[in-house]
């Protein structure tokens, strides 16, 4: 056999060994999707039921809670980065980075300074390689992040906040819009930006709503459990987009396996044929030669 | 008519239904709820919530960390930890 025809063998096996691979990762990531999805699905009511609670006290009564207030000067911003802790997901992870500097350029545009709170290695990574400071990162749970998790980000951040270190804080993730579209999405967690449908009616309405203790109390117990199950959310979001990139990433690799493998056959066979011709020609020409000289 | 009552805690929902009768601890002290009950928003004590259903059953949840809302006969209570004793 040839030595173009062995490189070619050679190349045709590493494709097939690479798709098998890509194979079995996008079928895993393909039943991990549902998976995660039944999570975010799972999580819905809770967080229906907050939002509902909240706007409530919004609606019923004219508190003013220090976590929906903006203050006059805003001087330094927190942006909560949520990548993967794995790649294999194509631009999964870059472009929640692109995302979060771009949201880090315009709060600094605005004269704020940023810090940075992550989740996942791979933010980690990007910000140690560059030798970039962060306040705080949670690593490890980024596949499926426990309520826990979220728990302790929103004392994190509202730690901060609340000690008026930050005077706002974002939050960048991959929402999970469908299975071949992942969004990445900045949203402004604190100060909170609750939905205010009716607040334009007048005070008198008030008295309609009871609350059990006072409503500030209510709202002091409430607000911070409202911004943990945002985050929470957005954790879950994250991780089933995960999925689905990686799931289309590998999709487009294998299928990129097949296409190499089919052009390295044919250039095998184009191969195989030349070295037949050239050895037919051989013998033609030395038979031909003996032929001559008898 | 009927109480429509949701239990839920931050991974699931634990208990949904039709009640006749919720009856839970909130930081004031127990409440009893029954249909046409006025609009609350509570904050839980940790204890258990009892869900009277339609048939008379009651059913105890476990509620750590939440918030009992009462509006038009709806009654939501939201707890980071829920489970049904």
């Amino acid at each position: 056999m040839g030595a173009q025809l062995r490189v070619y063998t050679q190349k045709i096996k590493s494709a097939q060994t690479t798709k098998k691979i890509t194979k079995a990762m996008e079928l895993i990531a393909a039943s991990r999707i549902q998976k995660a999805l039944a999570r975010v699905h799972a999580s819905t009511p809770y967080a229906r039921a907050l939002t509902r609670a909240v706007s409530a006290v919004a609606t019923y009564s004219n508190e003013a809670h220090p976590l929906t207030v903006e203050r006059p000067q805003l001087k330094r911003a927190a942006i909560v980065v949520l990548t993967s802790d794995r790649g294999l997901a194509g631009a999964f992870n870059s472009q929640i980075i692109r995302e979060a500097s771009e949201l880090r350029v315009k709060l600094e545009s605005e004269g704020k300074e940023v810090d940075h709170y992550l989740v996942g290695n791979k933010a980690v990574g990007y910000f140690k390689f560059r030798k970039r400071a962060s306040i705080q990162a949670w690593t490890g749970q980024s596949e499926t992040p426990s309520p826990e998790l979220a728990q302790e980000i929103a004392e994190a951040v509202l730690e901060a906040y609340v000690s008026e270190q930050v005077d706002e804080i974002h939050i960048v993730y991959n929402r999970f819009v469908s299975m071949m579209t992942q969004e990445p999405t900045s949203v402004r967690l604190l100060p909170l930006e609750v939905v205010e449908a009716e607040s334009a009616e007048s005070a008198e309405h008030f008295p309609l709503y009871e609350f059990e203790p006072e409503p500030a109390q209510v709202l002091d117990a409430l607000l911070p459990v409202y911004v943990e199950s945002r985050i929470f959310n957005a954790l879950l979001q994250s991780a089933a987009a995960k999925q689905a990139a990686t799931q289309k990433a590998m999709k487009s690799a294998s299928d990129n396996a097949d296409k190499l493998i089919t052009d390295y056959t044919r250039l095998r066979n184009n191969a195989r044929q030349a070295e037949i011709t050239t050895q037919i020609s051989e013998i033609v020409g030395g038979a031909d030669a003996l032929a001559s000289a008898k | 008519m009927a109480l429509t009552v949701s239990i839920v805690s931050a991974a699931s929902e634990v208990w949904s239904g039709e009640a006749s009768q919720v009856i839970a601890r909130t930081t004031e002290g127990e409440i009893g709820i029954l249909t046409g009950h006025e609009p609350v928003l509570a904050v839980l004590a940790e204890g258990q919530v009892r869900v009277t259903d339609s048939t008379g059953t009651v059913h105890s949840v476990e509620a750590e960390d939440g918030f009992l809302s009462v509006d038009h006969d709806r009654v939501e209570i939201v707890a980071r930890n829920a489970k049904l004793a």
